[in-house]
Formats: structure tokens, sequence, C-alpha cells
């Protein structure tokens, strides 16, 4: 009878010992505690924007925004309202981006595999320059660069002049560049076209010369009026305007880029590329010994091993590390504010400053920087899927 | 199954009903008396007041090397803690820059800002912030180096102007060069030290800021005698003590001490003298310095607090002369500065 009666009441010691219930406890229980330390930060962000008499809200970002800013891709006067200030942070935040990425990629994947190289020279500056640039914090880099080297320059009175095509002083950079913004961006827009197209086109052929042995010539012809079409475009639909010194300092024409642009993209791109040589050196070596060999053995010589039979293998380890290398290097382009150039974070320094309102700008900046990094990712993924083992 | 699942849920309703409970009292206690919650009481029960200085202008706030600050702001920060604490060294001081200052202030880290901050509308109302009396005033300049040939800032054309991010220097320095209609390129610093760093090696061909400021931060330069003041006034920059919205009694004791200092010197009462005045006959010296009356317990602080703050910290016109005056190394006139009595903008309300 007592047995018959314990079964059914409430037994606290079974529940205790109960594996089931613990599982829904320990959620109940995670899910009150976070729910209580929102509320109460949430709470107390309310009382203390209340007890100075403000609300939360975002219409101020309607209001003239009345700073000038330096550099900007878009039009932007001083009375033009405060988001479209932020735009021009975000344009300049991106092209310190991409040409951050673009650039990284490059001197990083270079300095990885120069770790490999059986010339000394080559292989110790790979590691020296990797061992340094990784262990120095990235504001000390910014300011290196910055007051440094290129304050180092002279003045606009006494500068550089490289082949007449480039001059350097202590306010920028002056390149060559297309007589109007929309050829500039035609101009990009053929380079990244021609790119995909030859990308496919040699594919094919090789595609063609595996299975058939040989042939491929169509298709080496169709790669050469590629090259050359794409070389006229850019040579000759450009317009290119070539910046020229003017008597007693100063430069007319070409394109200006801001020492304090230039500086945050050379510190970024030397900080981000020393962790993605190492990347790319742990993707290369992840890649057995015996793929190297068997390579060796069919007569293959060491360029061709490593671009046709390490390399491909390497990047199924390569690409996932890359992906947060690209988002620290998004990220951390807003320290380029330290050194003055007026991307995303600087703008909304200034913003928050002057309307006094620090928590909605801080909710638009976290958003963009995870809207970005999330974008990043998104290509990286899809990336990522392209280069792994397709298991037959 | 459900059994668990039921109690789980009742054991979350508790927690959430605790939870509740506590919010309510914090509530509570925040809609108490006028004073309670008052940065006054936190200050009191601290016994150390919190200002926020900037730390790298000499005359006004500057760390020497043995880490002691003086300055004509960091004073006023020694006169609110002599009337409050008693003590004028019961001060920790943090250094904020342009951008970090309002948040480090409405965020509860300083109790007060002392550091060269312009009295503007936009921060009064929508920034959220209390300004107390200013205690110097200013007007915005412009620095360039002696053989840059620029004269007026029309030259800026095409030019570089460094200038600090966050400061009412940048709406201004825009406003005038819309005005003019002039084009030119701003190169805009979090950092102060950075800006004139930048400035001095070449980067930018002006530097703009309040026009003490630029006298002191020249002093800095390696080379100061290289660097002159362009003779125009591009605004009105009236610096002043801050506090945070909504925390009258708090203002009303950084205010009063402001003022103070202005009366005492039109009192001719000095920090050597101050003693002499025990038991004056004239009746608003009396009461200034607490000898009659309530002044200073109806706001909360003792009632000889002038006292302490005369004799610890000195008046006005001392504070003036020790920092930026005549005994500096600035000698900057006294102009706008001098009492209304010599013709300067400094006023007290009376002291009744």
């Amino acid at each position: 009878m007592t047995h018959d009666s314990g079964s059914k009441s409430f037994n606290l010691k079974a529940m205790l010992r109960d594996e089931r219930f613990w599982k829904i406890a320990f959620q109940v229980i995670t899910l009150v505690v976070v729910f209580l330390l929102l509320s109460f930060f949430l709470g107390n962000l309310n009382r203390n924007l209340s007890q100075m008499g403000r609300a939360f809200g975002f219409s101020f970002l309607r209001n003239p925004a009345g700073f000038s800013i330096g550099e900007s891709l878009i039009q932007y006067r001083p009375n033009d309202p405060y988001w479209r200030a932020l735009m021009v942070g975000l344009g300049n935040t991106l092209t310190l981006v991409a040409a951050g990425i673009a650039l990284t990629t490059l001197l990083g994947t270079v300095a990885g595999v120069a770790s490999f190289s059986k010339n000394w020279l080559v292989h110790k500056i790979s590691r020296v320059y990797v061992g340094l640039v990784r262990n120095i914090p990235l504001l000390l880099q910014l300011f290196f660069w910055y007051f440094a080297i290129f304050g180092a320059l002279p003045n606009p009175a006494n500068q550089i002049g490289v082949l007449g095509l480039a001059f350097l002083n202590n306010r920028g950079v002056y390149v060559p560049w297309a007589s109007s913004a929309v050829l500039a961006v035609l101009g990009i827009a053929a380079t990244i076209g021609a790119a995909i197209a030859a990308f496919y086109l040699w594919q094919w052929r090789t595609k063609i010369r595996i299975e058939t042995g040989v042939g491929g010539q169509k298709q080496s012809i169709a790669l050469a009026v590629l090259a050359l079409v794409w070389l006229a475009i850019i040579v000759f639909g450009m317009n290119w305007t070539v910046p020229e010194g003017v008597e007693g300092g100063g430069v007319t024409g070409g394109l200006r880029l801001s020492r304090e642009y230039v500086a945050a993209l050379t510190a970024l791109v030397f900080y981000t590329s020393a962790f993605v040589a190492e990347i790319v050196r742990a993707g290369i070596q992840s890649v057995s010994k015996g793929q190297w060999e068997a390579a060796r053995s069919l007569g293959l010589h060491a360029g061709i091993v490593m671009r046709l039979v390490v390399f491909p293998q390497a990047l199924r380890v390569i690409i996932p590390p890359m992906n947060s290398e690209y988002m620290n290097l998004t990220k951390n382009t807003s320290l380029a504010f330290a050194i003055a150039f007026p991307e995303m974070y600087s703008v909304a320094t200034t913003t928050y400053n002057q309307t006094g309102r620090p928590v909605e700008v801080f909710v638009v900046l976290m958003a963009t920087y995870l809207i970005l990094c999330l974008l990043i990712t998104l290509v990286m993924n899809q990336f990522n899927r392209a280069v792994q083992f397709k298991e037959r | 199954m459900r059994k668990w699942g039921l109690l789980a849920a009742a054991l979350g309703l508790t927690m959430a009903a605790c939870g509740g409970g506590t919010t309510t009292t914090a509530d509570g206690e925040a809609g108490g008396t006028a004073t309670a919650g008052s940065r006054l009481d936190v200050v009191k029960d601290r016994g150390q007041l919190i200002c926020g200085v900037d730390g790298g202008i000499p005359g006004f706030s500057f760390v020497d090397e043995s880490g002691t600050y003086s300055g004509l702001d960091v004073d006023v920060c020694k006169a609110v803690a002599a009337a409050v604490l008693g003590d004028a060294e019961a001060v920790e001081y943090r250094r904020l820059d342009s951008t970090e200052r309002f948040t480090a202030l409405s965020g509860g880290e300083v109790d007060m800002l002392s550091r060269n901050t312009t009295w503007t509308v936009s921060r009064d109302t929508s920034v959220g912030l209390e300004f107390a009396p200013t205690t110097f005033f200013d007007g915005q300049g412009m620095l360039v180096r002696a053989d840059s040939g620029i004269e007026t800032l029309e030259d800026f054309a095409g030019q570089a102007i460094c200038v600090e991010t966050g400061t009412t220097t940048e709406l201004n320095l825009t406003d005038q060069m819309r005005q003019l209609g002039v084009d030119f390129e701003p190169v805009v610093f979090q950092d102060a030290d950075a800006a004139y760093a930048a400035y001095d090696e070449g980067r930018c061909e002006g530097m703009t800021s309040d026009k003490s400021q630029l006298v002191a931060r020249r002093s800095t330069l390696p080379n100061p005698d290289e660097h002159v003041l362009l003779e125009v006034t591009m605004s009105k920059e009236p610096l002043g003590p801050v506090t945070v919205n909504n925390d009258s009694a708090w203002f009303d004791v950084v205010k009063w001490v402001t003022y103070g200092l202005i009366q005492a010197e039109e009192f001719g009462i000095t920090s050597e003298n101050v003693a002499t005045f025990e038991g004056t006959e004239n009746p608003d010296i009396a009461r200034f310095l607490g000898a009659e009356g309530t002044l200073g317990t109806d706001m909360g602080l003792p009632n000889t607090f002038m006292v302490d703050v005369i004799g610890q910290v000195g008046n006005y016109g001392e504070i003036y002369e020790r920092n930026v005056g005549a005994d500096s190394e600035f000698a900057l006139e006294r102009g706008q500065n001098a009492l209304w009595t010599d013709g300067g903008l400094m006023y007290s309300p009376p002291f009744r």
C-alpha cells in the first residue's frame, strides 16, 4: 500500500535524481537569468535616460550634421543630415575594407608561400616579417606609418615625383585615375568580369586537354582575345588623367589618396597579412608529405606541385580562418580613427558627441559592423563549399 | 514528465517574481526626496570628488612630472572639493578626451567636468548637461606657421586644417568656412596630442581651437616662436564646469561655488586675508562666509564652505593670475575675464 501511494504522490528525491528534470530545469534557469539580466540593464538604461530627461529614438539622424568631412565617395555638404554623414563614413570604411582584403590576400599568400622557399633570404624575410609585425599592437603600427613613414615625406613644395606618373608628399599620394567616377566603376567592373570569364575559359581548356590529351587552342585564342580587349578597355577607355605637379607645390588631376587613407591601408594590410601568412603556412603544412613526394615522382617541378597539387588541398584548411582574418580587418578599420581617417567610427563618434546620443549611435555602429561581417561570412562560406572535397 | 515541467515553470515564475520585486524597490528609491540619489550625497559618502579634466593644456589642466595637476580648470575642481569635503586635495582627476567627456559625465564615471567645455544650447538641452557659470571667456582662433604666408581665413582655400573632433571648434570652423565659401580640408583627430603633432610636422597649414588653448599649446611645440595666431576670432567660447541634467542639488553646489570664487574677488577676500574677515561687521560678507544665515546648510554644505574654498584655493582673481595671468608664463590679460566692476564679464548674483 505504501508502495502504491508513494509512486503517485510527489517524490522529491526521485525527481532530483531524474535526468529529464535537470535537462529542463537548466534551460529554464538559463532563460530566466538571461531575461533578468537583460531587463535589469535595459531598465537601468531607461531609468538613467529618463532621469536626464531623454528618450531613446533615432529621429535625430534627420537633423543637419553641421560638421565637414575630409574625404567622401558621395556628395556631402555640412548641412546634410547625420545619416548622410554616417553614409560617408561607411563609404570610407568600405574603400578601406575592399582594398585591404584584396591586398592582404595577395601579400599574406606570398609571405606564407615564401616561408617554404629554399632561398635562405626569402625564407628569413618571411619569418622575420611575421614575427615582428604580428607582435606589435596595430594602433602603434598605425601611428608608426602615419607619423614616422608618411609624415617623413617632404611637404608639397618639395614633393617626390615617380616617373611623372605619381606624386608623394606629406599630404597624400597622387596616382593616375579615370577621369570620372562612372568610368572608374566601369573599369573595375570590366576587370572583375574579365577575371571571371578567364577563370572559366581556363577551366574549360584544362577539361578538354585532360579528356582528349590535345586541343584547347580555340580556348587559348579566346583567352588571348579576352586579355587584349580588357587591356584596350583599361588603356584607352578610362580616359586616364595623370597627376601633374603645380609650380610651388601641390598637385592637380589624378586621384588623391589622403595620407590618412594610405597610412591606414598600409598598416592594416601589413598587420593582417602577417596572420594570413601563418594561416597559409599552416594550410600548406597540413597537406601530407606523401602528396609532395608523389607529385615530384611524377616529374612535376616544385612550382607546378605547389600550384596544382598542394595549394588546392591547402585551401580547404585556409579558407575558414581567412574568414575571421577578413572580419578582423573589417573591424580593425575603426582604429584608423586615431590617425584622422574619417571612417564610420570616426563620423559616429562626432555624431554622438554633437547629439549626445551615444546609445543610439552605438546601436547603429554595432549593427553596421555586424552586417559587414555577416556579409563577408556569407561570401566566404560559399567559397568554402566550392573548395571542399567532392566525395564520389 | 508533466510534473517536472510544471515544477520548473513554477521555479521560473518565482524567480521572475523575485526579480520584479527588486526592480520595484529600485524605483521606489529613485522616487524619494529631492536630494536623495543626488551626486552630492555620492560625493560626500565617497569622501572624494571625481573631476573630469583635459590634463594636456598648460594653464588650464596639466599634469607635471610628479603627477600633480595644476591649472585654472583644476582649481575649480579643487574649489568644489573644498566646499563639499573641506579638503581641496580630495579630488581624483580623470583625463578625458573631447569625445569621451559627455559620455563619462552622463554615465556617472565623473561627478563633474572642468574641461574647457563650451556652453551651447544644444549641449544644455539635447545632450543633457547643466552648465555652471563660465570660468573663462574665450574665442576660437587659428594657429599657423609664421612663414606660411597665411593671413586670413580666405587663404586656407585648398589647404588643410587640423582640428579636434567632438568640439564646438569643429562646427564653428565648418560654419565660418561655409560662410566665406572657402573649400578646405579638415583633418579631424580624436586626440589633441595627435592633432598638434600632425600640425607641427606639416600635415596641416592651420590648427584651430580656443585661443587660450592655442597659446598654451604653442608653448609645448618644439619651436614656439615659429607659430603665430591669426588676427581672427571665429566664435564665442564661454568655458565652464559642467554637471549632468536633472540633478539640481548637485548642480546648485557647483554653480554657487563657482560664483563664490567670483564674489570673493569682488569682496576683496583672498586666501591670505580670509582669516581676518572672521567676525566681520559687514552683513554681506558675514553671510557669504557663513557667520550669519544658513546659505551653506540650505545647499547641503557646511555653512562656512566659502571659508574653506577661499582659504585653500583662493578667489577667482588669484586662480586666474596664478595659472594663466600675470604670474604665469602665458601672461594673458584679464580682458573679458575681469570683474564686471572692471569692465569684464565676471559677475556673480548676490549671495543672499
